[in-house]
């Protein structure tokens, strides 16, 4: 057998003066880390299998249990860091192609934490959101230019399709496939509670969710699958998928083992098949193909639904949005680089694209010096972590947000970042049966719809705070940021002043 | 409306919880000829052997006839019904009025005419309170016993016994013990068990003379002893019931709402037969669990209400020093048998219905079987092969199984 | 009158009421100091086959054969939860016999043991039910 020159990442410490060998964690870990020694009743752990999901420390009753980082380390190198050592490594042991989920962890200023949110003193009142009325609901779609009026005066209704959402968030996209029923059975009930929006992914839609249609946006990507009419009309909108944060540039790939039963029949493709979705659509080469997606998509559906168009944010965004702004979509969604996925190369997540606070804020400037800002409502996705990311983004000019990680966090995802293992043992990211039903959507879509009834009691505060009543009052209202540490340049793309100014 | 009720033990107890299910004001009257207040008649061989006392063996708390709105007359005999002016006759003259009346009399020991059976003294019966009491008096460490009939009160006075005498021979004509509930296997293990003590047994032989403290056995052996229990059966206390007409064979025969066949008047406990389901014939099926269900039914009957009885099977749960034995069922078909040391689990099943079990030792959830064979489950609709290993509901179907666990049941 | 209500399709097997019912019935403080090095033996189980688990425990049936059938008297309905006089109770085990849900059992204590419904011990409401992690065991009216 070959040396193996990988050592655990981590250790898992039990206290065994709490340990009551109930054996919770061994029949809780999937990836078999815990065992139970007969012999002389103890417990063994194996943490070269360990992800540090927290499972076994979560449901541990005597809290015997927590996973530390191992301190075994490698001669101390800025350069040649322990990842960068381990990663070569695994590679030249395997030959293959670095895998990673969820977003990219990597040390890049997280603008939103350099950015501060104004309060009015003295000079404009603030308001109380328990006193006074404050406005969180937004309208998502093309808004007319001008009024029109019919020959006898009266208004013409000239506004086209729009999605009505009760808050600012929205969850974004995840397939059926990459994630499981329960989780998406948890998502599309806390929207219709919530009165926002899911988003399908590429995977389709399962036929026990079209119950919740007026609640989903279903998404058509470079796959197309699970695409068909009644799908496209089941939802509330139509989302074009050109590309994704995590991994701008590239498909995707489901592994065949994961299409398996209903996944493969609302996917539309046979069972233990691949699903391999384009880098690009084959049929996209322009604004102008484009056009004709959107198009062809809004003929379907009688110009009854908005169509939406999601992009990575990527280094000439504000050009490539001013396309779409034009192509006839009614929402552009951008997604930053540190958005989720369910598996991406590492190489990319960690290294294409840029910070979702730069592209919107270029995004927003360059269609209002356009004159086409009303053409369409921006969605800024890709780590939007709480309220004040919200309200932050919403000032930079989003119309609103697409959250993701955050929605999964609250159904109990721990970040261990394994989900192309298929073995997510809080029942998210797997098609195991036993794995699925970890996730109660009774409780996953309480916790959902508490997460967001917190953050928009938050987001009336910080509102308040400012004087401002409105959602539509604060949107693109950058006089409401102050930087911190930026630069003249990043003040710049940012359209903010600096602290103090 | 005036209840009366003759008999005070469980099927009388299940009786008044019965009518009063349905009526809270009728006048009920428990008669009985033993002066106690409600006790489990099943635990005087726990009183001998110390496992119980007199306030613990109350059969319901000792508040039961004030709380439940009963008039009792304890220690007098019923001597007859007048069923035209619907009253019962006690021993001291007097006559109580009845509109509905339940005859729970039980049964009573049976003594064969054994030669010489006079010149014993020292002879006891082992069925109520006052045979324990009188019984424990002639108990001491250098007595000998003699048991006849290995059956369940036997044994369970040998049991009760056990550590206040010298030594007990059990002389049964069967070659087994316990012979009405276990087959061959079962009763070797159990005898074996028992045997541990010092309790003997002589088995497939009778006595065919006593002569003061000698037994002279069929066999042509001999037991000298100092005190002699005859358990060797009992016979339902059916004449009053008789006397009047009423329709008796082996024990009073009532419908499955507990009617006799005189107007008015029910049965209930160990003085009547029941339909056994397990093997599809009338049969008299003395078990408290079976009184207690008679005695509700009929109460509830009584006072109005609808009630069926149709579930009896025989079923016993029985120890003997720490051993457990759960038969239920008849012994008849195919057999399930799986044995280990010193326990051992028998199925009986025909016509894709379990007809009975016998378990030794391993008695666990011993209830979801009883249940197959009450409820005649058809073996096809579950996993038999699992259930034959061990008693689950995994082996029902999943709608089963939310019915019973997510429901009221 | 409300229950402990069982869905197997939550259930994950993990034996967690298995842990709380034990450890409530113990009057112990700490859930270590009470169960470390004991063999527990609850009042609810999981039965588990091989893709389907889930616990079983005292339907508090409105019926109860046990109670019934109990022999001695220790088996009683008080507001509707069926309760164990451990001293009346000479472990006859003819509650195991009735019991069509296997939800009574023998136990140390001379007595035998079943759901209370933690009405007896320092709980006071369903531990199985508070300590379960995916909604699978509930207590409510039905």
């Amino acid at each position: 057998m070959p040396v193996d020159f990988m050592y655990p990442e981590y250790e898992i410490a039990r206290n065994d003066s709490r340990c009551i060998r109930c054996r919770v964690c061994e029949r809780q870990c999937a990836n078999e880390v815990h065992s139970y020694e007969e012999s002389g009743n103890f417990m063994l752990s194996d943490e070269s299998k360990c992800v540090n999901c927290h499972r076994c420390v979560s449901l541990c009753p005597t809290r015997a249990l927590k996973i530390v980082k191992s301190d075994h380390c490698f001669k101390e190198n800025a350069n040649w860091n322990q990842a960068a050592i381990k990663e070569i490594y695994k590679q030249s042991g395997s030959g293959g192609v670095l895998l990673s989920s969820m977003g990219n962890p990597e040390r890049y200023p997280v603008y939103w934490d350099k950015m501060l949110i104004n309060a009015s003193q003295v000079t404009n009142p603030s308001i109380d959101p328990l006193r006074e009325p404050m406005e969180t609901k937004v309208f998502l779609g093309k808004k007319p230019e001008r009024i029109e009026r019919g020959p006898d005066g009266s208004l013409r209704n000239n506004l086209t399709p729009q999605l009505e959402l009760a808050m600012p968030v929205m969850f974004s996209a995840m397939s059926y496939g990459s994630i499981s029923y329960n989780a998406h059975e948890s998502l599309a009930r806390a929207s219709r509670e919530l009165g926002i929006f899911y988003n399908t992914g590429e995977g389709g839609l399962h036929e026990d969710f079209y119950q919740y249609g007026e609640n989903t946006i279903v998404q058509v990507a470079s796959g197309r699958f699970g695409v068909h009419r009644e799908y496209l009309e089941a939802g509330a909108a139509i989302e074009i998928k050109m590309g994704q944060g995590a991994k701008p540039g590239i498909g995707g790939h489901l592994p065949g083992e994961k299409i398996v039963g209903d996944i493969s029949k609302t996917r539309m493709i046979p069972e233990g098949s691949d699903a391999i979705s384009p880098a690009p659509h084959h049929d996209i080469y322009s604004i102008e193909d484009l056009r004709q997606l959107v198009f062809s998509l809004k003929e379907a559906t009688q110009y009854k639904k908005p169509v939406i168009v999601k992009v990575a944010a990527v280094h000439n965004i504000a050009a490539i949005a001013s396309g779409i702004a034009r192509s006839g979509a009614d929402i552009i969604a951008i997604d930053g680089f540190r958005g989720g996925t369910g598996a991406a190369p590492t190489r990319i997540r960690d290294n294409v694209g840029i910070p979702i606070e730069l592209a919107l804020a270029s995004v927003d400037a360059r269609l209002r010096d356009e004159g086409i800002r009303n053409n369409v409502s921006l969605v800024a996705g890709g780590s939007i972590r709480n309220s004040a990311d919200v309200v932050k983004a919403i000032a930079l000019g989003a119309d609103a947000v697409y959250i993701a990680t955050g929605a999964l966090l609250a159904l109990g995802c721990h970040l261990c970042r394994s989900c192309q293992s298929g073995k997510c043992n809080w029942g998210i990211a797997t098609q195991r049966p036993e794995l699925v039903k970890r996730l109660n959507p009774d409780m996953g879509f309480r916790r959902l719809v508490n997460l967001l009834t917190a953050w928009n009691h938050e987001i009336k505060e910080l509102m308040g705070g400012m004087g401002i009543n409105s959602i539509e009052a604060l949107k693109g209202n950058r006089l409401m940021l102050r930087g911190t540490g930026l630069n003249e340049n990043e003040l710049g793309i940012l359209g903010i002043s600096h602290a103090g100014e | 409306m005036k209840y009366v009720i003759i008999g005070n033990s469980t099927a009388a107890v299940g009786a008044i919880e019965g009518i009063r299910q349905m009526d809270g004001s009728g006048e009920i009257t428990v008669i009985s000829n033993e002066k106690y207040h409600t006790y489990s008649r099943p635990l005087i061989s726990y009183l001998l052997q110390g496992k119980t006392d007199m306030e613990r063996m109350k059969y319901r708390p000792a508040d039961f006839y004030e709380k439940n709105g009963c008039r009792t007359i304890l220690g007098k005999k019923v001597i007859g019904i007048r069923k035209a002016v619907r009253t019962v006759l006690l021993d001291d003259g007097s006559e109580i009025p009845y509109d509905r009346l339940m005859t729970a009399t039980g049964s009573s020991p049976f003594i064969p005419g054994f030669d010489g059976l006079d010149s014993v003294k020292c002879k006891f019966t082992f069925m109520t309170l006052e045979d324990a009491f009188s019984l424990r008096e002639a108990l001491g460490p250098d007595k000998r016993v003699l048991i006849i009939g290995a059956g369940l009160i036997g044994l369970k006075c040998a049991e009760g016994i056990a550590d206040h005498v010298k030594g007990i021979t059990v002389v049964d004509l069967s070659t087994r013990i316990l012979s009405s509930i276990l087959d061959d296997s079962s009763a070797a293990i159990v005898q074996k068990h028992i045997e541990k003590t010092n309790i003997a047994f002589i088995l497939g032989q009778s006595v065919s003379r006593f002569d003061g403290q000698t037994a002279y056995l069929s066999g042509g052996g001999k037991v000298d002893f100092d005190i002699l229990v005859a358990a060797v059966g009992v016979r339902p206390n059916v004449s009053l019931i008789s006397d009047i007409g009423g329709e008796t064979d082996r024990g009073i025969v009532t419908d499955e709402y507990m009617r006799t066949s005189i107007e008015g008047i029910y049965a209930a406990g160990d003085c009547t037969e029941s339909y056994d389901v397990s093997c599809g014939q009338r049969r008299v099926l003395a078990l408290l669990p079976n009184a207690y269900r008679q005695g509700e039914c009929a109460g509830i009957n009584m006072a109005g209400g609808e009630r069926k009885f149709d579930r009896a099977i025989p079923m016993n749960a029985i120890g003997f020093f720490g051993l457990h034995v759960i038969t239920a069922g008849s012994c008849t078909g195919e057999v399930y048998e799986e044995k280990g040391d010193g326990s051992l689990k028998k199925l009986f099943y025909d016509d894709d219905l379990l007809k009975g079990y016998i378990l030794v030792r391993d008695v666990e959830k011993a209830g979801i079987y009883t249940s197959l064979i009450q409820n005649r489950v058809a073996l096809g609709d579950i996993d038999f092969e699992l259930i034959c290993e061990k008693p689950s509901l995994m082996a029902f179907s999943r709608k089963y199984r939310q019915q019973k666990l997510g429901g009221v049941v | 009158m409300k229950r402990v209500y069982v869905n197997e399709k939550w259930c994950l097997g993990c034996r967690l009421c298995e842990y709380n019912c034990a450890f409530a019935n113990t009057g112990e403080r700490n859930m270590a100091l009470a169960l470390r090095n004991l063999e527990i033996s609850p009042r609810i189980r999981i039965e588990e086959g091989s893709d389907i688990c889930f616990a079983v425990s005292c339907r508090h049936c409105e019926e109860p054969l046990c109670v019934k059938g109990c022999i001695t008297g220790a088996l009683s309905i008080e507001d509707g939860i069926i309760m164990v006089d451990e001293d009346k109770c000479v472990s006859c085990y003819t509650c195991i016999l009735s019991c069509p849900y296997g939800a009574v059992s023998p136990s140390e204590h001379g007595a035998v043991q079943k759901c209370e419904l933690c009405v007896k011990n320092r709980s006071g409401a369903p531990a199985c039910v508070a300590g379960c992690p995916n909604g699978a065991i509930v207590y409510e009216e039905r």
